[in-house]
C-alpha cells in the first residue's frame, strides 16, 4: 500500500444529536485559529455533491433504510476526497462533526448489517483522535432538545423505527440505544471519552487541552524528524480498513 | 439484511446487461409486451431511476463532481432506492420485476473506473440475486458505432473522460468500453450470466430469451398447482 505524509490532523466529533458538538467545534475552530492553525470544519450532509439530495431525501420521510445509509456514505465519501484529504495535505486541522462512528451507530440501530456497512467505510481515514461527547441518559438530551427550542425532529426521533407512540417516547427508546452503541464503540475504537453533562465551559477546557496535546506532539517530533504518518491515503484499489482497526 | 442469494421471493427477476448500443432495451422491452400478453402482473424498473438520488446525479454530471469512489456510492444509493422500493416490493407480491441494468453494470463501470473489485461487489450485497441475468454480447466495434452514429456527442462519463484515458471523446469511450467488456466477460462465470449474441437478428434473439424465461414461468406454475 502507497503510504502519504501529510502534516495535517483530522480531529473527529461524535456524539447522539443535541450533546453540544457543533458548540464545541465554533470554540475549538476560534481556539485554534487564534493559536495560527488553519482549520477546516465539516460535517455530515455538507458535501457538494450529496449534502442538498440528503437533505432532501430526509424531508419526505421516504428513504428506505439501505438508501439511507449508502446516501451517508456518499456525502462522506465527497467529504473525505473533496475536503478533509486536502486540507490534510495542506496542513490544515481538519474538526470534523460526525464521523464514520455516527453512521455506523445509526445503521447498527435499524439492523443494518455490520459487516457491510463497515465494508462500505473501509475507506475512511484513521482519525488522529475522537472526542466521543458523552451524555449518560436520553432523558439529558430531551432537556436540550427542549432548551433549544427547536423541538423534536423526525430522524432524531428514530421515527422510521416506529418505536414508539409519539416523537418523544420513540426520542427516549431510539437515543438509549444510540448511546448504547456508542459506549461499545468506545471501547472498539478508542474514543476518548468526555463527560458533556457538565458545562460548556468545562468541556471546552477539557477539549482544549486534549487538542493540544495531539497536536503539540507532531510538532515536537517535526523537529528531530518525519516518521511516516499513521494514516493511510485513501485508495479505493487497496480497500484499507484502518479506520475500522 | 439479507444479502445475494439468500432472498427467497415468490416473484422472478429478469435482467438484461451489457454495453451501450447492445439491444438489450429492445429486447427487454420486446419481453414485457409478451409478459403481459401472457397474463402475467409485470413490474420494469431501470437503471438511474430513483427519485431520490435524480437530481443529485444529474447535477453531479453536470457539473463533473464525480471521483470513482462517489460516482460508484451515489449509484448503489440509486440501485438501493430501486430494490427497496421497485424490486423487493413486487417480488414479494409474486410479479416478475425486468430491470434493465442492474449490479454487474456497476460492477463492470466502477471496476473500469479503477475501484476495487471486492469492494463494490461488498456494496452492493444486498441486492436480489435475479432468476436470470442475460448479458447481451456484441462485439465493441458494433456496440460503439451503435452508439457514436446515434449521438452527436458522447457524455463525460459515458465516456469516460474522468479517467484521463484519452483527450477525445470518442477514443476515450473505445478505451472505456473496452475495459467495460472485459469486466462483463470475467462476470459471466462468476456470476452465471447467460449470453446473449447481440449480433443476431432481433428476432432470434428474443426467441430464444421467451424459451429461457418461459421454462421459469412453468415451473412456477406446476409448483402452485
Amino acid at each position: 500500500m502507497e503510504q502519504e505524509e501529510y502534516s495535517g490532523k483530522l480531529i473527529v466529533i461524535e456524539g447522539t444529536d443535541g450533546v453540544g458538538r457543533s458548540t464545541h467545534i465554533a470554540i475549538l475552530r476560534t481556539w485554534l485559529e487564534s493559536r495560527g492553525h488553519a482549520v477546516l470544519d465539516t460535517g455530515m450532509t455538507r458535501s457538494v455533491l450529496a449534502g442538498r439530495g440528503l437533505k432532501e431525501a430526509k424531508t419526505g420521510h421516504t428513504l428506505g433504510r439501505l438508501t439511507m445509509q449508502l446516501f451517508y456514505a456518499t456525502d462522506f465519501i465527497d467529504r473525505l476526497e473533496n475536503e478533509m484529504l486536502p486540507a490534510l495535505r495542506s496542513g490544515f486541522v481538519v474538526l470534523t462533526d460526525r464521523y464514520i462512528y455516527s453512521a455506523l451507530a445509526r445503521a447498527e440501530v435499524r439492523g443494518i448489517d455490520s459487516a457491510w456497512i463497515r465494508s462500505i467505510y473501509g475507506m475512511a481515514l484513521v482519525p488522529d483522535v475522537v472526542f466521543y461527547l458523552r451524555i449518560h441518559s436520553a432523558q439529558q438530551l430531551v432537556e436540550r432538545v427542549l432548551a433549544s427550542g427547536r423541538g423534536f425532529d423526525y430522524w432524531e426521533s428514530g421515527m422510521d423505527l416506529h418505536l414508539g407512540e409519539d416523537f418523544y417516547d420513540s426520542f427516549i427508546a431510539y437515543q438509549t440505544r444510540m448511546l448504547k452503541v456508542f459506549d461499545r464503540m468506545s471501547a472498539e475504537f478508542g474514543f476518548h471519552v468526555l463527560n458533556a453533562s457538565r458545562s460548556v465551559r468545562s468541556v471546552a477546557s477539557d477539549l482544549r487541552r486534549a487538542v493540544a496535546k495531539v497536536i503539540d506532539e507532531t510538532a515536537a517530533s517535526d523537529e528531530t524528524s518525519h516518521p511516516p504518518d499513521k494514516i493511510a491515503p485513501i485508495n479505493i484499489k487497496d480497500v484499507p480498513k484502518k479506520a475500522l482497526g | 439484511m439479507i444479502s445475494y442469494g439468500r432472498h427467497q421471493f415468490p416473484g422472478k427477476l429478469f435482467v438484461v446487461e451489457g454495453t451501450d448500443g447492445s439491444g438489450k432495451s429492445t429486447q427487454l422491452a420486446l419481453l414485457h409486451q409478451w409478459l403481459k400478453a401472457e397474463g402475467y402482473p409485470v413490474f420494469f424498473s431501470e437503471w438511474n431511476s430513483s427519485p431520490l438520488v435524480k437530481d443529485t446525479t444529474k447535477r453531479a454530471k453536470k457539473r463533473h463532481l464525480f471521483t470513482p469512489a462517489s460516482f460508484s456510492l451515489l449509484h448503489a444509493t440509486d440501485f438501493a432506492d430501486r430494490t427497496e422500493r421497485d424490486i423487493i416490493p413486487p417480488l414479494k407480491a409474486g410479479a416478475i420485476v425486468l430491470a434493465d441494468r442492474y449490479i454487474y453494470t456497476a460492477f463492470a463501470r466502477d471496476v473500469a473506473r479503477g475501484c476495487n473489485r471486492d469492494w463494490v461487489r461488498a456494496v452492493y450485497s444486498f441486492a436480489v440475486k435475479p432468476t436470470m441475468a442475460f448479458f447481451f454480447r456484441a462485439p465493441l466495434d458494433i456496440a460503439i458505432d451503435r452508439i457514436v452514429s446515434g449521438r452527436p456527442n458522447l457524455k463525460y462519463y459515458e465516456a469516460g473522460m474522468d479517467l484521463g484515458l484519452a483527450d477525445d471523446p470518442e477514443e476515450s469511450f473505445t478505451i472505456f468500453q473496452g475495459k467495460i467488456l472485459e469486466e462483463y466477460d470475467r462476470m459471466v462465470s462468476e456470476f452465471g450470466l447467460t449470453v446473449i449474441d447481440a449480433s443476431r437478428s432481433i428476432e432470434r434473439q428474443q426467441r430464444e430469451m421467451r424459451l429461457m424465461i418461459s421454462q421459469h414461468l412453468n415451473r412456477r406454475r406446476s409448483k402452485s398447482n
